[in-house]
């Protein structure tokens, strides 16, 4: 069976340094997939491939077996790839709600014509309803009005994920969703991750944050300097020498 | 019911107006109206980010376009106006294909160069567009009646209100795009494009639709402005109106749909009011350099701010801070 994201010899070089260098990983259907590893080890990178914002330079990303690499960053969203990004990115001049309603792009496009006579309500009030349940869910139902960049670093890594999980992706990458977040709102956040699983939202996570991956994955890959070091469940993560050997060796995210 | 006495008023404004006025400024009046066209279509443009350079030559090649077509086929001319407006969305499309690898201040610049050929091509082809001398006679509006209201097209006064309807239906229409999913998604793709490309947005149809649309509109603008002058020639369209434009656009503000047209609105009044009363008017370039550079130092945000630094206090009672930026 095919695995719904599969990297291959996942490859970026940036001039002469390799940030990711032959990457190898599968995300099933329906689960949680960490991808951990020190600062620098290529995380973000490869998000940046498999979203589409850079072009491997060697390797490919498979999306139910077709490959994907090199396609645009909205080819790559259409087909059911969704990504936030590590600091947050958002429209701060727009209202919190508006930010969700660009997350309903996709799956209710806007048309111009139709917009100019009216003849779009359905589209609009169906945008809007989804936009608002978003928001509900990630907790911003109080804050449909407030402008994206007034809000707090907690509530702005939420938006990020409401804006992306608005459009029901297939799978949603998350790079650090967790950073800015005090214990309190991490734990909350943990919870609705597992519900957007349950609902079949596939989750490939980034996180520097040991606790909520051991609590959240069914699988994590870890890297280091670009390269795969070691990959399976939590406990077998949690116990790997390799594992364990990177983190002290080079990095203070150890949990 | 309180907007629709509002539009009411308005429009009784907008008609009781060109009487009040004298020959020279009900002409005043109708360039008015046309840039004011042309400077809501250019905002539009700004919506995505991106700054034109070329916008006044559209806004000619809807002029020379509409003026051919009816010279030629016979086309009436409020179809021709409509055919300009298209013939400089289409031009505008094919230039969307080079102009569109490049942003920024790159496409500022590749606008401009683009725009600089187009002006080449009317000198350089005196056939079938008159050469540096440009096309003269170009059709007139035919006079027509509404019953209660004779259109005589050699006065202005006529040709305002045939201006005003148009211009009125576009900025309905630009109106209505800006307001719409579609105006949200050029803001997006103005304010994080690549958050708006990971929502699905698809950059570069976005921008080069927003400049379609501009040029379409801008195109009309440039038809209005042929049928009411009769004559046009390259230099009708050359960077000098251009700068204006700019003017309008930054003096007003670009934040608001109104910012661009208060900024035409008053500066023209300006100009027509002290300017030409001082005898000043050969300065006009000179002080408009003045004014923009003063109200980039002193303004930044345009007319506009000063508005809704009023409206807002009204509504909310209370501004916030950040919302007076
Ligand atoms: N656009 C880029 N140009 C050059 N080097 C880059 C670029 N992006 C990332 N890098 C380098 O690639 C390496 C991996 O970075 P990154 O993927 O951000 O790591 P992580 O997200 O795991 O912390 C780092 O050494 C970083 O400096
Ligand atoms: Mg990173």
């Amino acid at each position: 069976m095919t695995s719904l994201l599969q990297v291959k010899d996942l490859t970026m070089r940036f001039g002469g340094l390799t940030a990711v260098d032959g990457l190898n990983f599968k995300v099933e259907k329906g689960t949680i997939h960490g991808l951990i590893g020190p600062n620098g080890a290529g995380k973000t990178t490869t998000f940046n491939m498999i979203s589409g914002f850079y072009t491997p330079s060697d390797g490919a990303v498979l999306l139910r077996g077709e490959d994907i690499s090199g396609l645009q960053m909205h080819e790559v969203a259409r087909r059911g790839v969704v990504r936030t990004f590590q600091h947050s990115t958002l429209f701060a001049e727009l209202t919190v709600l508006e930010n969700a309603l660009v997350g309903t792009h996709m799956p209710f496009r806007p048309n111009i014509f139709a917009a100019i006579f009216g003849w779009d309500r359905d589209d609009r009030d169906g945008a809007d309803a989804r936009a608002r349940d978003a928001l509900r869910f990630f907790g911003l139902g109080d804050l449909m009005n407030e402008h994206a960049g007034d809000l707090s670093h907690g509530h702005q890594r939420a938006l990020g994920m409401a804006v992306a999980y608005a459009s029901h992706p297939d799978i949603i990458l998350l790079d650090e969703p967790f950073t800015g977040m005090n214990p309190e709102e991490t734990k909350h956040m943990m919870g609705l991750m597992k519900r957007l699983c349950s609902d079949g939202i596939t989750i490939l996570l980034v996180e520097h944050d040991m606790q909520a991956i051991m609590g959240l994955c069914d699988n994590i890959t870890c890297m280091s300097f670009g390269k795969f070091l070691a990959e399976g469940g939590p406990a077998e993560i949690r116990n790997h020498p390799a594992v364990i050997e990177a983190y002290l060796g080079g990095a203070r995210h150890v949990a | 019911m309180r907007n629709l006495i509002i539009w009411i008023a308005l429009a009784a404004g907008l008609i009781v107006l060109p009487n009040v006025l004298s020959f020279s400024q009900q002409e005043v009046l109708v360039f008015l109206t046309i840039n004011i066209l042309l400077v809501a279509s250019y905002r539009l443009l700004t919506l995505t980010g991106e700054w034109s350079l070329g916008h006044v030559v559209i806004m000619g090649v809807g002029a020379y376009a509409s003026a051919l077509l009816t010279k030629t086929t016979g086309l009436p001319v409020p179809l021709g106006i409509l055919a300009g407006g298209m013939v400089a969305a289409l031009i505008a499309l094919a230039l969307s294909y080079p102009l569109f690898r490049m942003k920024g201040f790159y496409f500022l610049i590749g606008s401009f160069a683009a725009g600089e050929i187009i002006r080449l091509l009317w000198k350089r082809f005196r056939d079938p567009f008159g050469g540096t001398k440009g096309l003269k006679g170009i059709d007139p509006m035919p006079d027509f009646s509404v019953g209660f209201y004779n259109f005589d097209f050699f006065e202005p006064t006529s040709y305002f209100y045939f201006a005003a309807i148009v211009v009125g239906v576009c900025l309905w229409i630009l109106w209505r795009i800006e307001k719409s999913p579609v105006g949200l998604t050029f803001h997006a793709v103005h304010w994080q494009d690549k958050l708006a490309q990971a929502s699905g947005v698809n950059l570069r149809a976005y921008r080069t639709l927003a400049f379609v649309i501009a040029s379409g509109f801008a195109g009309i603008s440039g038809a209005l402005l042929a049928h009411y002058i009769g004559t046009i020639n390259p230099n009708s369209f050359d960077v000098e109106v251009m700068v204006f434009v700019l003017t309008w656009a930054i003096v007003g503000g670009t934040s608001t749909f109104y910012g661009p047209i208060l900024g035409c609105v008053v500066l023209t009044i300006l100009n027509e009011v002290v300017l030409r009363e001082l005898g000043l008017e050969q300065t006009r370039p000179l002080i408009y350099g003045l004014i923009l550079i003063l109200s980039i130092l002193f303004m930044p945000n345009g007319l506009e701010s000063i508005v809704q630094k009023f409206t807002r206090r009204k509504e909310a009672g209370l501004m916030r801070p950040e919302e007076a930026k």
